[in-house]
């Protein structure tokens, strides 16, 4: 395929999945919203204002970018894990695989989807957020670049999952089993200076505390942990992940007998 | 002669789970050809088709589509490729002009000239009406309709056609078979199917080959396979009921039911004279049709071969048992009588 066919394979992929996403709505935009305006209520306002201070900043402060970055990471993940185990699962996936479209194509088609999901929802619940504080915003540049990024590992990791799964079951596993707990104990709610030494050592070996710390530090000037060296991670993890995910296209894992 | 619109050599697949689907297989179909592969049920087609458009994965063997090999340059390959699959492989969720618009996206070819492309589509098969409504509410014959449509977008050089006519009445299957027809002559396309309904292969294709067993046991022109066929089975009914089926010298005659007698006629043989000696008998014919289309016995004799039963031309109770059979008769609907 000439460069410019692959253009609009590759948009054709990225409009049908925002397509998706935005035709069911009531099932991808909307249950994330207003679980985060539950957080900011109850967290932020209600228990937050008895809790005082975190790391020197007003809690509600504090878990914003926590929230936000919660948000965009299970929307991202779930929205290609979903749609890539459907179209597998309705065999439209076929409908690629008997195209000349280059596997990184498709995956770089999803993925980009999956971005858009979790930024999209991302931008909502920062809108929400500005209902309960100002938002202000130490570190524009670092800020986007930490979440686009984020964004986009999750998607492929969404992506690898939808291709492993045998049944619907299998794309909630890790959402349940993984990702929340690891969110969680990533630092969104807290900071990890309150844990014990041991406590902080084994949270350092939590991928998510960084990209919630580097996020904070985004917005706040503040972090627990070294902002490059937590950016150099995620981008090697992209890499690595993005070629797993290729290897397994290219071998037809999970799609093709 | 130009390259091959398909060539296959030696391909076999053996599935995961240790199953020898196709065991070396070899297969030409010329350019602008319209092609048959017919064969029973699970007998390795849509294994064969499904390597072919990528959607399995070969354990070894060549394939090369245009003279372009699969293993050197798929991308390349798949673009002269239709397909229409066996099952349904579409997004019910998602409305049928949202289904070709994308697909037409997947090749390279922008909205401006897709859009023009699949109005044209739509109409041609009848699906215009529905364009905008999602296409789990269209009826089963439509969703084929849909994946014809659907295959035919980014106008590939080779269209493959796996059952295309399963579950579509008999008036809708002639109709597309008209249009296909129209399209291979036309435009040129070249076409394999696969189908179980014999007159389809009978009255649409130039060349066949049979499969059974993942093994290729026939591969020639229907009209050489027909000249083939050494003895045809006719049905007779009789005006009145007869308690033991009448000898008739020179035939071989079953009875059926107490007033239907069935007479195999070996080529050569005049029907005439059976006819003469059921007149002397006393017994009239009051209607007459032929056991199975013409292609439907060679290749129930065809199959049994292969399995390894003797006769090239089964008795007629075989034929009434075993799945080949059961598969046979199904087909038989809309044949008619003698064509
Ligand atoms: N994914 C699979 N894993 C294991 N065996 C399979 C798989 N797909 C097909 N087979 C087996 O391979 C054989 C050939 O199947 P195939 O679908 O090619 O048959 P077919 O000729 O298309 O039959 P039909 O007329 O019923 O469509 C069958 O015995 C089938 O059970
Ligand atoms: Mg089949």
């Amino acid at each position: 395929m000439s460069p410019m066919q692959i253009a609009i394979a590759l948009w054709t992929l990225v409009v049908k999945e925002i397509k998706r996403f935005t035709r069911i709505w009531p099932q991808t935009l909307l249950p994330p919203s207003i679980t985060m305006t539950m957080y900011f209520i109850i967290f932020g306002s209600l228990i937050g204002s008895r809790i005082g201070h975190m790391d020197g900043f007003s809690y509600m402060d504090f878990i914003v970018p926590g929230l936000i970055m919660m948000a965009v990471i299970t929307n991202s993940y779930s929205n290609v894990a979903s749609s890539f185990f459907s179209n597998k699962f309705q065999r439209s996936v076929e409908e690629m695989m008997v195209s000349p479209m280059p596997n990184w194509v498709i995956l770089a088609g999803f993925v980009i989807g999956g971005m858009v999901r979790g930024l999209g929802v991302g931008l909502i619940v920062t809108l929400v957020s500005l209902l309960f504080t100002r938002l202000s915003v130490q570190h524009p540049l670092l800020t986007v670049g930490v979440v686009v990024l984020t964004a986009a590992l999750f998607s492929i990791g969404g992506f690898i999952n939808a291709l492993l799964a045998n049944k619907f079951d299998d794309i909630s596993i890790v959402p349940t089993f993984v990702l929340t707990p690891l969110t969680y104990l990533g630092g969104v709610f807290y900071s990890i200076s309150l844990l014990p030494g041991l406590w902080q050592g084994v949270s350092m070996l939590n991928p998510i505390l960084y990209m919630v710390n580097v996020f904070r530090y985004g917005f706040l000037g503040v972090s627990d942990i070294p902002v490059g060296l937590a950016m150099a991670a995620i981008v090697a993890f992209i890499v690595v992940l993005f070629g797993v995910a290729l290897w397994m296209l290219e071998r037809g894992q999970g799609i093709r007998s | 002669m130009a390259e091959p619109a398909l060539s296959i050599r030696g391909l076999t697949k053996i599935y995961g789970n240790g199953f020898h689907a196709l065991k070396g297989i070899d297969l030409d179909v010329a350019q602008g050809d319209f092609f048959a592969l017919l064969g029973p049920n699970g007998a390795g087609k849509s294994t064969t088709l499904g390597i072919v458009c990528s959607l399995v994965q070969k354990t070894a063997g060549k394939v090369s589509v245009f003279g372009v090999d699969i293993d050197k340059d798929f991308a390349r390959a798949k673009y002269h490729l239709g397909v229409v699959p066996q099952e349904f492989n579409f997004n019910q969720f998602e409305k049928v002009e949202d289904i070709i618009h994308a697909q037409a996206g997947y090749y390279g070819m922008p909205m401006r000239e897709a859009k023009p492309r699949a109005e044209r589509l739509l109409k041609d098969l009848g699906l215009w009406d529905k364009r905008k409504g999602s296409a789990r509410m269209l009826s089963g014959g439509m969703k084929r309709r849909l994946m014809i449509a659907r295959a035919l977008m980014h106008r590939p050089k080779l269209l493959i056609l796996d059952e295309p006519t399963a579950g579509v009445d008999i008036e809708l299957r002639r109709s597309m078979w008209d249009y296909m027809r129209r399209i291979n002559r036309e435009e040129g396309t070249t076409i394999i199917l696969t189908t179980h309904y014999l007159e389809e292969a009978e009255s649409l294709c130039r060349n066949i080959a049979i499969i059974n067993h993942g093994e290729i046991v026939q591969n020639t022109s229907v009209r050489g396979l027909l000249a083939q066929l050494n003895t045809e089975t006719f049905l007779l009914d009789l005006a009145r009921p007869v308690d033991k089926p009448p000898v008739i010298e020179g035939f071989e005659v079953q009875q059926v039911e107490s007033n239907q007698l069935a007479i195999s006629v070996k080529r050569g043989q005049k029907l005439n004279d059976a006819f003469t000696q059921l007149t002397e008998q006393g017994l009239s014919v009051v209607s007459m049709r032929n056991r199975a289309n013409r292609l439907e016995e060679m290749f129930v004799s065809m199959v049994e071969d292969a399995n390894g039963g003797g006769a090239r031309v089964p008795p007629v109770r075989q034929i009434d048992s075993g799945e080949v059979a059961a598969k046979v008769e199904t087909s038989h609907t809309g044949t008619g009588g003698r064509r």
